[in-house]
């Protein structure tokens, strides 16, 4: 859905500076990329305020004033007042507490996704770009066949026939989001594969396995990890859209897509109710958004110095 | 170009083969046979052989794909297993409203996202730049469908200046299409107008940059044409790449955003069909979808050769 914030993939992706003669990362140069992203002001306020937002949304059920399905039929649709900060829906629940433990759902059912996305992306994007051959060529293709859809309605499309839920939704988007991944990191891996220190490596007799884990996925993890943050951004997104349509978090679970979709179906009745949780969408994906561009620049900054 | 153009076209062939395959397979995804799906709650075993009599579903999974695609070959999708209706009928009565938002959304986005991205990348560092840069990263996060209840939230419910709903068509009135399809098509255009504001920025700091340039402003050319002629035409490129990038995008959203909206679109279309699990709707559509991506990407590819001589397509 959202490969526009994805890094290009036809662009070469950061050749590790030589001077590092394959050394795995090490130490000095991890301090370096840190300085350097800490030195963003954006990405580090982005990284701030994404990092209260998990643990606000993760002790949810400590912090929280009320349950996310606790009625108050006596206190419906109040504006925001001592007992409710931020006022109540029409069933009189809190929509503060909503707000926390549905957030707790979205970004756990995000985390999800893009860790089963890169779980078989990450592998295969090292085996294909580091080998190449016929595996390459097939797996490759099998990208191109999964792009070929728009990834929303092609996880819908799943749902249709597994039947609506969270897990499945989620499960069915890591799936769809793989070839994003795999294609970042079979890019980067290619661009590793001809650096001289690859070449000693081999030449030495380094078993390929033993390359792979410890002279290329130690350099092309920047690239992947930029792309890791940009999938959240978008997987958080396709949470939101899918338990907006339903087909996500069913009620009465709250999560900020279907806190959305009930607001909507009230709109004209209490426009406010929509508000919130668009707002704290926007927040959680502006910090992915900032994180990914600082690490970006972060990773990029450092190969225009190599060059 | 035209040797190129069925090369790619002819590539296509194996890809698309393999594409309905994936599609067809989806029915072997439900569990118990979308005929269980189908017959509602507790079904007599009789109900679910009728069924399965009826759809065809009781010759073997290869020879059921088989007709599906020699039936698509020959533009029949099928019917759909909710009211019968013939997909294709049902996805080109849909198709011009989604066109439309789509078009619409995407003029939205370059003018848009030019005038933002122009702005910014001629004097790069300036407040102008500052501004165009916070509304392009305001832009990427907004979610666009809550965008999208937003506008209807002041235009429609509020100041009632706009329909929240519906459409009309361009034929019968160009101005109630316009209103009605300005809303939505604004919604879903932030994202596309902060990717290209984006690249359009990366891409004029760079060409200014160009020896081009200097001889150009050297010789005297008026700033506005220098930036027609010179600037815009070579940062073309990656304006169109995030064009094809974000009509994938784009279209999946339309699902949403018609839905928002009661646009009658293929989108709302689509969602109708996964709710009530119609799978030969599902099915066609997702064909349709992925044929019109694969011809999306093509065009972006051959544009390249148009908008950059050095750029020779393989």
């Amino acid at each position: 859905m959202t490969r526009s914030r994805s890094v290009d993939i036809k662009k070469p992706a950061p050749v590790p500076a030589e001077k590092d003669s394959g050394a795995a990362v090490p130490a000095s140069r991890g301090r370096a990329l840190l300085r350097r992203f800490g030195g963003n002001r954006s990405a580090v306020v982005g990284f701030g305020l994404l990092l209260a937002i998990i643990v606000v949304t993760a002790a949810a059920p400590l912090l929280a004033p009320y349950g996310p399905a606790q009625v108050d039929i006596g206190d419906r649709l109040s504006g925001p007042t001592a007992e409710h900060w931020l006022g109540t829906d029409t069933l009189g629940r809190d929509t503060l507490s909503r707000l926390m433990h549905g957030g707790r759902v979205s970004l756990a059912a995000a985390g999800l996704a893009v860790a089963i996305a890169t779980a078989i992306g990450l592998p295969l994007g090292l085996v294909s770009g580091y080998f190449g051959g016929i595996v390459d060529w097939l797996l490759d293709r099998a990208a191109d066949v999964l792009m070929a859809f728009p990834a929303i309605i092609l996880t819908i499309a799943i749902i249709a026939a597994v039947g609506p839920g969270l897990t499945t939704a989620m499960v069915s988007l890591g799936i769809v989001y793989a070839p994003r991944m795999f294609r970042v990191v079979r890019g980067s891996t290619m661009e590793v594969r001809r650096a001289v220190y690859i070449e000693a490596s081999t030449s030495i007799g380094t078993p390929s396995l033993m390359i792979l884990r410890k002279r290329v996925l130690p350099n092309i993890l920047p690239a992947a990890l930029v792309q890791l943050s940009f999938l959240l951004a978008s997987a958080l997104l396709a949470e939101v859209t899918i338990s907006l349509l339903g087909l996500g978090a069913l009620p009465p679970t709250a999560s900020w897509g279907s806190m959305l979709g009930q607001a909507f179906l009230e709109m004209r009745s209490s426009p406010s109710l929509a508000v919130y949780p668009g707002i704290a969408i926007a927040i959680a994906t502006l910090c992915f958004n900032l994180i990914g561009d600082g690490l970006r620049d972060a990773f990029g900054r450092e190969t225009r110095k190599a060059s | 170009m035209l040797r190129l153009l069925s090369v790619r076209l002819l590539a296509m062939v194996p890809m698309l083969l393999i594409v309905s395959f994936l599609i067809y397979s989806l029915i072997a995804l439900v569990p118990g046979g979308p005929e269980v799906a189908l017959a509602g709650n507790n079904p007599t075993p009789e109900r679910i052989a009728a069924i399965r009599e009826q759809l065809g579903l009781d010759k073997s999974f290869m020879s059921q794909y088989w007709s599906w695609l020699t039936g698509a070959l020959h533009g029949d999708l099928g019917k759909s297993f909710v009211d019968g209706q013939s997909v294709r009928s049902a996805v080109a009565s849909g198709f011009p409203v989604t066109l439309s938002l789509v078009v619409l959304t995407l003029v939205i986005a370059a003018v848009l996202g030019l005038a933002l991205g122009l702005a910014a990348g001629l004097r790069p560092g300036t407040w102008a730049d500052r501004i165009s840069t916070v509304t392009a990263s305001a832009f990427m996060s907004l979610p666009y469908f809550w965008v999208g209840m937003m506008l209807v939230l002041v235009f429609a419910i509020q100041m009632r200046t706009l329909p929240a709903v519906g459409y009309v068509p361009l034929t019968e009135s160009p101005l109630e299409w316009f209103q009605h399809l300005i809303l939505p098509a604004f919604s879903l255009a932030t994202v596309p107008t902060a990717v290209v504001a984006r690249q359009t920025r990366a891409s004029v700091t760079s060409v200014m940059q160009e020896d081009f340039i200097r001889t150009a402003r050297a010789k005297g050319l008026h700033p506005s044409r220098l930036v027609v002629k010179h600037v815009l035409k070579n940062a073309a490129v990656p304006v169109v790449t995030a064009f094809g990038v974000e009509a994938n995008r784009l279209i999946g959203a339309t699902v949403v955003i018609e839905q928002l909206f009661a646009l009658p679109g293929v989108g709302k279309l689509a969602y109708f069909s996964v709710f009530s699990r119609d799978f030969p709707m599902v099915q066609g559509i997702l064909l349709i979808t992925a044929i019109l991506i694969m011809l999306i990407n093509l065009a972006v590819d051959l544009s390249y050769g148009y908008f950059n001589p050095k750029v020779k397509v393989s």
